[in-house]
Order: C-alpha cells, then sequence, then structure tokens
C-alpha cells in the first residue's frame, strides 16, 4: 500500500498514525477551511509538538514552507515541504465552548460578527486524544492550517484575523520525520466570522473540510530545502536522524 | 494589608521555586538588576491540568504581549491571575522556555549540558510531587522579556526591556499553583548574557 485519502468534514475530528517519510497532505474542499493540528512522537507522546520552540528557533511568527515543526526534545516531527499558502497560524490556539476571541479584530472583508458557533475543536480533540490514552494535559498550542492571525506592528502586539485567506484546493504537505501520532479538528479557526451569512463559510453555509493525503517520500536528502533553510532546522533533522541511527 | 500570606524570596540565577499562592494574593516579581527573563507557569491549584495556555491569553486579549490589565487563562478559559502593574511595560509568552535539546538546535551541540529552564522546571515538578511532570509543561509567559512579532511573519529576540528595579505585580484570581525558572540562558540576549537574582514577595491586599 502506498497511500490512501481520507475526506473529513468540516467541524469533525480525527487521528492517525503517520510514518517517518510519509506525507500528509492537507487540501481545502471549501473557502475558508481550518485544520487545528496537534502532534506526538508515536513512540512516546510526552514529546509533542512546541510551538515556541518552532517558531524562536526559526525566526517565524507563522508555520511556513519549509520549516520544520519541532518537538519539546529538539527533534523535527514533521517538514512543510511545501504549501500553496505562506502563513498557517500558530499562536491563537483552537476554538473551545464559549471562548470566541473577542479581543481580535477582523481585517478587512470580514464579517462582523466573530467567534464560531458550536463548540470549537475542542471536544474532538479531546475525544480522539482519549482513544490514544491521552487527556487535557497533553494538549499544546495547535497549528491552525489554513488560518492568518497576523499582528499590525503596534506596540501591544495587536492582531488581525485576515478572512478569506483559504480558499478551495489551498494545500499544505508535511513529511513526518519521525513516526507520528497526528490529531486534528476541522472547526472553524476561534476568530473565524460566525458561519452564518460569512464569506469564510461554505456555500452552503456549512463548515468547509479538508482532504488527508498520506503519500511515500524519499528521505530528506543532502539538499532538503528544510535542511537548508536555517542551521536550525538542519540540526532538528539531524536530531530526529539520529534517533534512528 | 493582613498578615495571612507573606512572601518573600530572592530566586538565584539559574534557580527555580514552586509554591501555592492564594487567590487575590498579590505577587510581585521584581527584576533586581535587569534584563532578566523569568519563565513562569500558572496552574489552578485544584486542578493541574486546568493550566496557563499563552495562546488562548493571546487570542482573548487579541494582542501578544502581556501588561498591565493582561488577564492569564486557562486553557478552559479561566482567569488565573491579572496583570495590575507593570512598571517594565511589556511581557513576552511565546518565546516559551529554553531546554537543553532547544539549545542544541538553536545555539549546536556545545551547549547540551548548559543549565536550562526546562530542567529547571522538571526538578521543581519532582520537588512538588502530587503528580505534576513533563506533560503539565505547558507554554510559558517569560516576564521581563522581549520578542517581538513583525506583520511580515518575522520574529527577533532583542535585548530586554527591562531595568534594575522594574517590576511585574499580577492579583490571583484564584488559588495558584505557581512555578518558576530564573532563567540561566546565555547564549541570548534575555538575560543580557549574564542571568541575575529576582525577588518574588506576596502579600493579601
Amino acid at each position: 500500500m502506498t497511500g490512501y485519502t481520507i475526506e473529513v468534514p468540516g467541524d469533525a475530528a480525527d487521528s492517525l498514525r503517520l510514518r517517518r517519510h510519509r506525507t500528509l497532505t492537507l487540501r481545502c474542499l471549501g473557502p475558508g477551511a481550518n485544520v487545528s493540528m496537534l502532534l506526538y512522537a508515536l513512540e512516546d507522546r510526552t514529546e509533542r509538538l512546541n510551538v515556541p520552540d518552532t517558531l524562536k528557533a526559526q525566526m517565524s511568527a507563522r508555520v511556513a514552507a519549509p520549516m520544520a515543526l519541532m518537538s519539546d526534545m529538539g527533534r523535527a516531527l514533521a517538514s512543510v515541504t511545501g504549501s500553496s499558502l505562506d502563513w498557517h497560524d500558530a499562536i491563537t490556539g483552537h476554538g473551545l465552548s464559549g471562548l470566541g476571541g473577542g479581543g481580535v479584530g477582523v481585517g478587512a472583508g470580514g464579517g462582523v460578527a466573530v467567534g464560531a458557533g458550536g463548540g470549537g475543536a475542542r471536544r474532538g480533540l479531546l475525544d480522539e486524544l482519549a482513544k490514544h490514552g491521552l487527556d487535557r494535559r497533553d494538549l499544546h498550542a495547535t497549528v491552525n492550517f489554513f488560518s492568518k492571525v497576523a499582528p499590525v506592528g503596534d506596540a501591544r502586539g495587536t492582531l488581525v484575523y485576515e478572512p478569506g485567506h483559504a480558499d478551495e484546493g489551498d494545500w499544505v504537505t508535511l513529511r513526518a520525520e519521525i513516526d507520528l501520532l497526528v490529531v486534528l479538528s476541522t472547526a472553524p479557526h476561534p476568530l473565524a466570522p460566525a458561519a452564518s451569512g460569512s464569506a469564510s463559510a461554505g456555500a452552503s453555509g456549512s463548515v468547509p473540510g479538508v482532504r488527508l493525503e498520506i503519500d511515500e517520500s524519499p528521505a530528506p536528502g543532502a539538499e532538503d530545502a528544510t535542511r537548508r533553510f536555517r542551521a536550525e532546522s538542519a540540526r532538528a533533522l539531524e536530531l530526529a536522524e539520529r534517533s534512528h541511527a | 494589608m493582613s498578615d495571612e500570606f507573606d512572601l518573600d524570596d530572592v530566586i538565584e540565577a539559574g534557580d527555580g521555586w514552586i509554591g501555592e499562592i492564594p487567590a487575590g494574593t498579590l505577587l510581585r516579581i521584581t527584576d533586581l538588576h535587569g534584563n532578566q527573563a523569568v519563565d513562569t507557569l500558572f496552574y489552578d491549584a485544584h486542578d493541574y491540568a486546568n493550566r496557563y495556555s499563552a495562546v488562548d491569553t493571546i487570542r482573548e486579549q487579541g494582542a501578544l504581549y502581556l501588561t498591565t490589565g493582561s488577564t492569564l487563562l486557562t486553557c478552559d478559559g479561566d482567569a488565573l491571575a491579572t496583570i495590575v502593574e507593570d512598571t517594565c511595560g511589556r511581557h513576552d509568552t511565546l518565546g516559551g522556555a529554553c531546554s537543553q535539546e532547544s539549545n542544541v538546535v538553536r545555539y549546536g551541540g556545545h551547549t547540551r549540558y548548559q543549565p536550562s529552564c526546562r530542567t529547571t522546571f522538571l526538578r521543581m515538578t519532582r520537588k512538588w510531587g502530587r503528580g505534576l511532570g513533563k506533560r503539565d509543561l505547558g507554554h510559558n509567559i517569560n516576564f521581563f522579556m522581549n520578542v517581538p512579532l513583525t506583520p511580515d511573519g518575522g520574529l527577533t529576540f532583542e535585548d530586554g526591556v527591562s531595568a534594575p528595579g522594574k517590576y511585574v505585580q499580577l492579583r490571583a484570581e484564584r488559588d495558584l499553583l505557581v512555578l518558576i525558572s530564573n532563567c540561566p540562558q546565555i547564549n541570548n540576549p534575555c538575560n543580557g548574557y549574564d542571568p541575575t537574582p529576582i525577588r518574588l514577595t506576596g502579600r493579601r491586599p
């Protein structure tokens, strides 16, 4: 078996094992899709994605190709090998019932209402975590693929959510650098304008889903884009490789 | 001020602190010598899984940096503490805590055996017991640290905005467990390349 695809509807959650050097491509099935993702080392789930380490080591306020997504143990869990978008949010968390991001403005073109309906991503993420023996203690800052929240550049670091960032067909590909447990939710980003009457909801008014495409990939070579991105990215890849040496 | 709670500890450079702080307490962290990052985690004292969440705090206040008026939230959206006074003006909560492993990634293998905040955090959780451990280490606050993010997607570590005697004062909004690492990092400007002591004081108002 060399690969498979899964269609995940909007406002749903799923989890999967992604073996080392397999790729996972997420593809938007409608405008305004969002995928909030948690990542764990399959063999030791106390080792998990660490967004602060990932961002500070690569001097970035966002997730974008060809960055490495780093664990708290310094290993590259996955590399972002490509994407049709240059910004995936990782600094505003996922939605939970009752919290809707009251403080964040919405950029040009956005609706008035802030805060998606429904219970947010939390319930589905906890449902999936529980299947693997994990719980609230294992939550960490998610990467929110296909969503953009950017600072305006003022002194307090005011943030603005950019509606309409992702369109149908937008995609991002991750290459696992060690065996992973991937937990994801397709609930709307907590800052997305409420679905009713908003351009960020699908044409039918429902939350758009994503297609997951799992494929084989060669191991990253000496000229790999992630390895060549920054010395820090290369060292995280090397630490992942060393654990398989 | 009542004497129900009184705390006055100096935390040496590279040391840690863990303890309970009752609701209503005014807790002050003072940067005694300036440019010292104070890596801090807060927990609901009665439910450690309901812990400080940097991303929920950032999203709900609509801004990246912490200062007077910032309410520190748990992952469940509960208020842990409010910053009521801040003579520094700005604190980071996205830069995370240094670890031996992240030092290797950022600075190279020669830093593998240097002291780090996450080692301190783990030592403090061991000392505290009660089931607290690695899984409970969320993304922390770095008081007195300056990590600006830019509209074009960049992030930089800049010289501390702090100075000797600057402090931040918080009001505990519930009973807290507080875990601190007085950062030992010497590879970047977060401690001015010279980690120094801080002072922790607390009183019931």
